[in-house]
């Protein structure tokens, strides 16, 4: 009996909750644009940055320091899951083959798959998307190569690598903006050196943006294969 | 008739559907399952709601990563819920 009048007083607090929040925000008129941050964003993206997906311009110019977090904040947790799942010594213990279509399909679609994924992020300030969808969908594709083969494992001591120099490539190319135009994450490539300014709407353009979401890209990739990496092996005894 | 966000609202009804059954379903599998298809079409959702970035990465990650990753989760652990408490009736869970 305790329990239904402890559910009840939970749905009772749950629903008075939710009148409040439905009373805040029922004078918030929905789809109107009262932001001005967002219209000065829209009128000054392509001469600031040179990016025609402003959504990008803003990720990773206009608010470079917050993805260098978010990329901080991935690699924690790869770092965690890599600790809390450590062994001595870790081995694939799958027994069972993929079926046919799963080994065939794999075959064929893994290309296809890692193709999408490195457009996704090289056209990130042309093309919807950017480093952290292009880096999934690159997993995505490492998942699918696990899942068909049993002895499959991606290359360790190459990813390791790749992602530390990636990770110090943001940093660095960060600190360059710093000594060039004095302050972090300053877009050099755009505002000193000038390259690309008519070139806008194109593949070489856009400064810096497709610079750093390539490195995104590649160390998000890395660190999600890592983490099925670890998911799936299991340690075995000497 | 005219009727284009009908799409809007049988989506939003298949996924709530999903995720009732995500959360009432005893096999742990068929409930990583409807999770996953609460993601799908929810990236569906995005894609007509033109936020296509937004959509790829729910595509990638929510539907088929996390998704990845907790069916690995069942196959180390066990596959079917145990009944722990009694279950008090529906009007109450609900």
């Amino acid at each position: 009996m305790v329990s239904v009048l402890k559910r009840s007083l939970a749905i009772i607090t749950l629903l008075i909750i939710g009148y409040w929040l439905a009373q805040g925000l029922a004078g918030v008129p929905f789809g109107q644009d009262k932001m001005l941050v967002g219209h000065y964003y829209l009128d000054h993206v392509k001469e600031q940055t040179g990016a025609v997906n402003a959504v990008t311009a803003i990720v990773v110019n206009y608010r470079g320091f917050d993805t260098l977090g978010e990329v901080t904040v991935l690699f924690i947790a790869s770092t965690g899951v890599g600790a809390l799942l450590w062994e001595r010594k870790k081995r694939r213990t799958a027994k069972t083959e993929g079926s046919i279509v799963l080994t065939t399909g794999t075959r064929l679609l893994v290309p296809f798959v890692m193709l999408f994924g490195a457009y996704i992020f090289i056209h990130g300030h042309l093309t919807p998307g950017g480093g952290f969808p292009g880096g999934a969908t690159i997993a995505t594709a490492f998942l699918l190569l696990y899942m068909a083969f049993t002895m499959y494992e991606i290359p360790h001591k190459a990813f390791e690598k790749t992602e530390g120099l990636v990770g110090m490539g943001y940093v660095i190319v960060g600190l360059i903006g710093l000594a060039i135009g004095g302050y972090f994450l300053f877009d050099w490539i755009w505002q000193t050196w000038g390259w690309g300014h008519d070139n806008i709407g194109r593949l070489f353009s856009g400064g810096f943006i497709p610079i750093i979401y390539i490195l995104i890209g590649l160390k998000v990739g890395t660190e999600l294969s890592g983490i099925i990496d670890n998911m799936l092996k299991e340690g075995v005894k000497e | 008739m005219n009727c284009v966000t009908c799409i809007d609202y049988i989506i939003i009804g298949v996924m709530i559907l999903s995720a009732v059954f995500a959360v009432e379903w005893r096999d742990l599998l068929a409930a990583a399952v409807g999770m996953a298809a609460v993601s799908l079409f929810a990236s569906i959702l995005f894609l007509i709601l033109q936020a296509p970035d937004v959509a790829m990465t729910e595509a990638a990650i929510g539907a088929a990563l996390s998704g990845a990753i907790l069916i690995f989760a069942i196959k180390r652990t066990q596959r079917f819920e145990t009944e722990e408490e009694e279950r008090p009736g529906w009007w109450i869970r609900w």
